[in-house]
């Protein structure tokens, strides 16, 4: 691809003899960047001849910092991995956490993890809809995106206590009983959406600057997705239908009714419908989810040592108040053994890989997340192409540069 | 946790039909299955299960270091496979030991590797014979060490 778009343009003779392809640093303060992203453009002209990715400006060491830190402590540095999904990445360590343990979480707290990661796909897919349409031209999407998602963050907040850094999923089941009435709230962002995805389509699907922008931007083919790794939106925009709530359910995603969106496109647009078609199945699940979530049971799983008592157990009974000690102080230990853990996050195959040495820290994990991966594509979708696209290209991988780096 | 007798999945089935060699052990557990390679026969191996018709296994999801400080072979490179047409994971392992840790590069088998590898020479240090360009990703180019292992403190050299 680079030899033809080399071929393709026209050099210019200066006296000096050819001119020579220009390196333009994009980032990592840049605003289409998304975070601090920087990327390495050679140009001639303004087409790109070549795209390296520098990362690792937010890198703090959250793998590092786990191997110190308990199972159960650990939760908290994953809201910060992916800070516009912090519960789905609660759900992939949690899930691997208790595939190591070997826990059966009670069915209303798998609902109400499913309702809940699927409101967090909803509201991370505004907020990637709305940047990336602002990067695009189109600034009143970005605040209709932002009214919406806002609504979604107080859910959090009335249901964790927290708008961002939720933390509420824990190991076994959730952190508290979902207060009261948290479902009719629920309930009016589910009536109230499909009309505002309506809204954000009326003002891009059929905008002639928006498909300017988009279609035909970006190409990537099958082929390519799969050997790049990767996975989410990027992966079924170019036609390969990898869901891993359809293909390996986890959290009771086999009970619920809903369709996986592919589409053969491969461009930018394709992706943007995809989200957006995902948007409105993610909808479809939290309204099956409502129905199915049980009003009374335990929203935690009941194992000793492992998973703390009930706050009424613990002030009742010596044995709830020692594992209650023992937990908070020591932790628990997992049996010795390796688990790989894989979660379809908003943007793609978010792996938890977890090994225990049979003591209560982890001996090692690892969070393969989509983001990382995804990036890597890069030059695949904006070789070849001018400037204004890779904008385009940087947006509709919907990096999350938190995640990236971790 | 580990048993030597498994080894009943096909897919193991298959590899030491194609060569014995390959399948050092096979670990169940929690329902996975982890196929230790010996580290010169990776790429090889690589090869075969990502092309054999019967397998598939075209995508890479991740790969993983754990360092075993002070035990020998102190590496475990765990390779998460997936094949996307018959819906069916797998974890290649290799073992590597502390001096000079290298091993082949497996990206041309799975180009998504580069970032994967490139990331594991940068916080452990293993080295990935044929990797196109083997620098470091996360941590600045002048960094000393690689944090992830395990004698490297969590608070880093002061």
């Amino acid at each position: 691809m680079t030899g033809e778009a080399r071929a393709s343009t026209t050099t210019i003779e200066t006296p000096a003899g050819p001119a020579q392809p220009m390196v333009l640093n994009m980032g990592p303060q840049h605003p289409s960047t998304h975070g601090v992203l920087r990327v390495i453009l050679e140009l001639d002209g303004e087409t790109v001849l070549s795209a390296k990715s520098v990362i690792g400006y937010l890198h703090t060491g959250i793998e590092k910092s786990c191997e110190s830190k308990t199972y159960s402590q650990c939760i908290t540095l994953t809201d910060r991995i992916d800070y516009l999904a912090p519960l789905s990445n609660n759900l992939g360590f949690c899930l691997a956490a208790e595939k190591l343990v070997g826990i059966e979480v009670p069915k209303r707290a798998q609902y109400i993890r499913v309702l809940l990661t699927e409101l967090t796909r909803i509201s991370s897919h505004l907020v990637w809809l709305g940047t990336h349409a602002i990067d695009l031209g189109a600034m009143s999407v970005f605040l209709y995106c932002f009214r919406e998602r806002e609504e979604i963050m107080k859910i959090y907040e009335y249901v964790s206590g927290q708008r961002m850094m939720t933390s509420y999923f824990r190991i076994g089941g959730l952190a508290l009983e979902p207060p009261p009435g948290w479902l009719d709230r629920v309930q009016r962002i589910v009536d109230a959406m499909p009309g505002h995805i309506d809204e954000y389509e009326t003002l891009l699907t059929e905008n002639r600057i928006w498909k300017a922008r988009t279609v035909g931007v970006g190409m990537l083919s099958k082929e390519d997705a799969i050997a790049m790794g990767v996975s989410g939106p990027l992966l079924r925009a170019s036609g390969v239908p990898y869901d891993i709530r359809k293909m390996f359910p986890y959290s009771s995603y086999d009970e619920f009714d809903f369709e996986m969106k592919t589409d053969n496109g491969g461009d930018c647009y394709a992706r943007y419908k995809v989200r957006i078609a995902e948007m409105r199945e993610s909808l479809k699940i939290i309204r099956q989810a409502m129905n199915k979530i049980p009003a009374e049971g335990p929203f935690r799983a009941e194992l000793p040592g492992v998973i703390p008592p009930s706050r009424e157990e613990m002030k009742t009974s010596i044995e709830g108040l020692i594992y209650h000690f023992k937990i908070f102080t020591e932790g628990f230990a997992p049996p010795p053994g390796e688990v790989y853990q894989a979660i379809e996050s908003p943007r793609g195959e978010l792996g938890v890989f977890m090994a225990s040495d049979g003591s209560p820290k982890p001996y090692r994990v690892k969070f393969r997340t989509p983001s990382f991966v995804n990036l890597q594509s890069l030059p695949n979708l904006c070789v070849g192409r001018l400037i204004a696209d890779v904008v385009a290209c940087i947006g509709t991988t919907d990096i999350v540069l938190g995640e990236v780096d971790r | 946790m580990e048993s030597k007798d498994l080894g009943k999945s096909p897919i193991v089935q298959k590899l030491r039909d194609w060569d014995p060699q390959v399948v050092a052990d096979v670990i169940e557990f929690r329902g996975e299955t982890t196929v230790v390679v010996p580290a010169q026969h990776l790429l090889r191996t690589a090869e075969y299960l990502a092309t054999e018709p019967s397998l598939r296994f075209s995508f890479l999801s991740d790969l993983t270091i754990v360092d075993r400080f002070p035990i020998e072979p102190r590496f475990e490179l765990n390779y998460q496979l997936l094949s996307l047409d018959r819906e069916e994971r797998l974890r290649l392992r290799v073992k590597l030991s502390g001096a000079e840790p290298a091993v082949a590069s497996v990206t041309p088998v799975w180009p998504t590797a580069n970032w994967h590898e490139r990331e594991s020479f940068d916080l452990f240090g293993v080295r990935f014979s044929g990797h196109p360009d083997l620098t470091r990703i996360l941590l600045p180019d002048e960094w000393e060490g690689h944090p992830l292992r395990k004698d490297y403190p969590v608070e880093g050299f002061r």
